[in-house]
């Protein structure tokens, strides 16, 4: 994916043995070092659940929990600890039995609602929920009834409007509107 | 600015590079001097009607842009050469960086990205001087404009955030870039995406100006419409391109497999563009037939509030995200403040103002300006949407402390849908005529494009496992705009219906613009397309592998065949060679490499994703933390995605953007900006030519050009 860098742009690389000493030491760095974002110990890795249909479940819930020490990520993204941990626990309920809404409704009894990616239908959200269908309402509903008053407005054009409109349509209909589609390209 | 003077020792001095730094910081100064005069001269240049004036405001805007670049160009210099007595490049840079990287780390900083913002604008407010045809008045007031916004932004630079404040003692070594953000895609994203942005001031500034000069004559709308749809256009097209290379990077450096997660961040990038793709819909009405003009007006004006609204949102940190890099409170209320006065007082002047704006040609409901009023509703809402969706957190937390989470599942409920019903009306808009369209028409000539789109989505059905109905009904949406916006150029062209030499003539003969817009429409179908897919049937596989290990991702296997140390510029890494197979073995088996790097100076990770382009689709390989099994000592998770037509996700914009280039090259654009050609007829008193119909000039024009 990445084109490599060329060496001529490269800084001065520190001379060699330094290097390798450098190099010894960010590996043991590396070798001990946790997962990118959160300065934790890394989870102990994943254990799918043995049920395929299960397992299906529980990466579907992943995706719309959010990771609680994270900015903006899921814990299905995450690779930060709590992340792992929320997995299990989620994984374990599942396989005890629970279904979907209680294993969230457990999450979010634990941290809240900010866990979960939908946020909850209550007094508080109602405007971000419905907000953006009462403003299609509205605007349709604008629209339509400009649409219907437009007739009205037409006699309420100056004299020197009228004269105007009058002299383009005219013209409109003499010399058709090009950018109309065939049957009225008039060619 | 706290420690500048201090390097007065002679040998500091010596070497060129403290003077360049120096002089940038001059150069800033004089930068925000000139747009100051800019404005000054322009307005009263405009008062006193004085062509002198206004010329030299035309020529401090210049000097203001020429100046900006002066001191980006220090800004630039003083990374390359790694001067760590600049606090910026103390902070954001490291002599083991790669050159492309020093250079991009220049704009990776709120500092330096703020310069950069500044660099675009003063740019744009130089071109505006070059724009040809515009009347004096309204010209003067734009550039007026343009130099106030310029001289906002360059004064929150030189008082709040001076890029070339020294440090003393300057340490030894710089403290890195991110490294997230040394990857060439980042690293020309931010110019891409700041173009965008700021571009739209001039579209702010020549609204603004509008406003201030009214009615100044008849026809005047339509020619302010095509006035303003080249900046529109220009900034929609960087935009387009900037979010889309954005999207990429997320899409391979994040390692998650996504690429559009609904981030504030990435919200604060779509809501100017749903603003700029519809003011470029309702300039277009405006344009050709007067009408509209309040509402393009104030798109005009929302867009660049959108593009200021985003600067704050990512640069004051009251937002959680993962493209947060650069962010400082107090600097966040002093971008709410320039936001608050210049959203404020446009929009103000626009309520004045607006009652005035009436007029322009009628049209029937059914009618091209009917179907591009409704896909201005369509557009507005969902702008509305992802502004509720971002900042709705943000104000239920202030005003009540409960926090809540606004992520995919919210869009996927409110967005998709809206945009469903649009994508589905969409290919009508362009068939229908001017002011009175034949709906019945319309519906005709789509008839077959309607059927072969059904069929698509029946295909796919069939053919893709496991089988979902959401899915194939997108699949069927995505074929439908591709095909409808064919559809429409057969019936310009009259293909298949007149002979294949009048259908040649007809195809030259159409506008750049025409073309334009097929090619945008067809992309946003091929976007559609390679997101439903990637959507749908993706899958993600997981496994901790030894050497020789493999995992299964749909019809791949993956196979771990090494993993050695091996040392970058200033990182190291782990790099796995994989080999990817298809499990049937119809396929050609490929070897990616995949990387987790380690970067020192920063106490870093960061995962290098394997990219196996198969066709359209991806399989995208992970390496993870190397840990111990029971079965082996040396084990990596490797996560490996199957992201079927990825490749569409990002082709689409890119051709959508190609289409927005190409209309830019339509002779009637060119003529508003810098062009050789013929000012507009339209003008007061203007030369119409050998026509009489001066005050429709747009609308004469545009029948001589057209087709």
């Amino acid at each position: 994916m990445r084109a490599a860098p060329s060496s001529a742009l490269r800084a001065p690389s520190p001379p060699r043995g330094e290097g390798r000493f450098g190099a010894f030491l960010a590996l043991a760095l590396l070798l001990a070092w946790g997962p990118a974002l959160a300065q934790e110990p890394a989870a102990p890795p994943d254990r799918p659940l043995a049920s395929p249909g299960q397992e299906a479940r529980a990466q579907a819930i992943f995706e719309v929990v959010r990771c609680v020490v994270c900015q903006h990520e899921s814990i299905a993204d995450s690779p930060a600890g709590i992340a792992g941990d929320m997995r299990r626990l989620i994984r374990e309920e599942i396989a005890s039995g629970a279904s979907d809404q209680a294993v969230k409704d457990d999450l979010v009894r634990r941290y809240g609602d900010y866990v979960l990616f939908t946020p909850p239908v209550r007094t508080g959200t109602w405007l971000l929920w419905f907000g953006p269908a009462l403003l299609a309402l509205i605007g349709g509903l604008a629209l339509f009834v400009f649409a219907r008053r437009k007739a009205v407005e037409t006699a309420l054009l100056s004299p020197d409007e009228e004269r105007r409109l009058a002299d383009l349509l005219q013209r409109e209909t003499v010399r058709p509107d090009p950018d109309a589609s065939a049957p009225h390209d008039g060619r | 600015m706290a420690a500048r003077g201090r390097r007065i020792d002679g040998t500091a001095c010596a070497e060129p590079g403290p003077v360049i730094v120096e002089f940038g910081a001059f150069a800033l100064i004089l930068a925000l001097m000139l747009s100051v005069l800019q404005t000054g001269l322009a307005a009263t240049g405009r008062w006193r009607r004085s062509p002198l004036l206004a010329g030299g405001a035309e020529g401090a805007a210049m000097g203001a842009a020429l100046a900006t670049a002066l001191a980006f160009g220090a800004l630039i210099f003083a990374f390359a050469a790694s001067d760590f007595s600049v606090a910026n490049v103390a902070n954001n840079s490291h002599t083991d960086k790669p050159m492309l990287y020093k250079v991009a780390a220049a704009w990776g900083s709120h500092e330096g990205s703020l310069v950069l913002w500044c660099l675009v604008m003063t740019g744009f407010g130089a071109a505006l001087t070059r724009a040809r045809g515009l009347p004096f008045g309204l010209k003067a007031s734009a550039i007026g404009v343009q130099g106030g916004l310029g001289a906002l932004f360059l004064a929150f630079a030189v008082f709040t955030s001076n890029p070339f404040a020294r440090i003393d003692p300057a340490p030894f070594q710089g403290m890195s870039l991110n490294p997230l953000l040394q990857d060439p895609a980042l690293a020309i994203h931010p110019p891409l995406l700041y173009a965008g942005y700021v571009g739209f001031s001039v579209t702010f500034s020549l609204a603004v100006a509008a406003l201030i000069e009214g009615k100044a004559f008849s026809g005047f709308w339509p020619a302010w419409g095509r006035w303003v749809r080249p900046w529109a256009l220009a900034s929609w097209v960087f935009l387009t391109a900037g979010i889309t290379l954005g999207a990429f990077w997320a899409y391979y450096e994040l390692g998650w497999g996504g690429w559009w997660f609904w981030d504030p961040v990435e919200n604060a990038s779509f809501m100017p563009w749903l603003a700029g793709t519809a003011l470029l819909h309702s300039a277009v009405v405006t344009e050709r037939r007067g009408a509209l003009a309040g509402w393009t007006v104030f798109l005009a004006l929302l867009a660049f509030t959108f593009s200021m609204l985003g600067a704050f949102l990512v640069r004051s940190g009251v937002l959680t995200s993962v493209h947060a890099f650069a962010v400082d409170p107090e600097r966040g209320l002093m971008l709410l403040g320039i936001l608050g006065f210049t959203a404020g007082s446009a929009f103000a002047l626009f309520a004045w103002r607006a009652p005035q704006l009436k007029g322009g040609g009628l049209f029937a409901p059914v009618s091209r300006e009917g179907a591009l009023v409704l896909n201005n509703l369509f557009l507005t809402v969902a702008a509305v949407t992802v502004l509720l969706g971002t900042l709705y957190p943000l104000i239920l937390e202030a005003a009540t402390g409960a926090t809540i989470s606004v992520g995919p599942p919210y869009f996927a409920l409110t967005f998709t849908p809206l945009m469903a019903v649009a994508f589905l009306i969409l290919p009508a808009g362009p068939l229908l005529a001017w002011k009175r369209g034949d709906l019945k028409g319309a519906m005709q000539r789509l008839a077959l494009a309607a059927a072969l789109a059904i069929a698509c989505g029946f295909v796919g059905w069939l053919a893709f496992e496991p089988r979902k109905a959401f899915a194939a009904a997108g699949l069927a949406v995505g074929a439908w705009l591709i095909l409808g916006a064919l559809a429409e150029v057969v019936e310009r062209v009259r293909l298949f219906r007149a002979p294949l030499a009048e259908v040649g003539r007809r195809a030259r003969g159409l506008p750049l613009g025409a073309w334009g817009m097929t090619l945008a429409h067809a992309g946003l179908g091929l976007f559609v397309l390679g997101a439903v897919v990637e959507t749908g049937f993706k899958v993600e596989a997981a496994a901790p592998l030894a050497i020789g290990g493999e995992v299964h991702a749909g019809r791949w296997v993956v196979t771990l065949d090494k993993v050695e140390i091996v040392e970058g510029p200033n990182y190291l890494a782990e790099r796995g060679t994989l080999t990817v197979a298809s499990t049937d073995g119809r396929a050609v088996p490929s070897t990616v490499t995949a990387e987790r790097r380690f970067f020192p100076a920063g106490g870093q990770t960061t995962t290098e994703v394997g990219l196996d382009f198969r066709g359209l689709d991806d399989v995208y390989v992970v390496m993870g933390e190397r840990r111990s099994t029971p079965e082996a000592a040396q084990a990596w998770t490797v996560r490996v995605y199957y992201n079927p037509w990825a490749r569409l996700i990002f082709l689409g914009p890119f051709v959508m953007a190609l289409g927005g280039v190409l209309s830019l090259f339509d002779r009637r654009l060119r003529l508003a900006v810098g062009g050789k050609r013929r000012p507009l007829p339209s003008p007061p008193g203007g030369e119409g030519g050998s026509r009489s119909e001066t005050d429709e000039g747009a609308v004469s024009a545009r029948s001589e050009v057209g087709m």
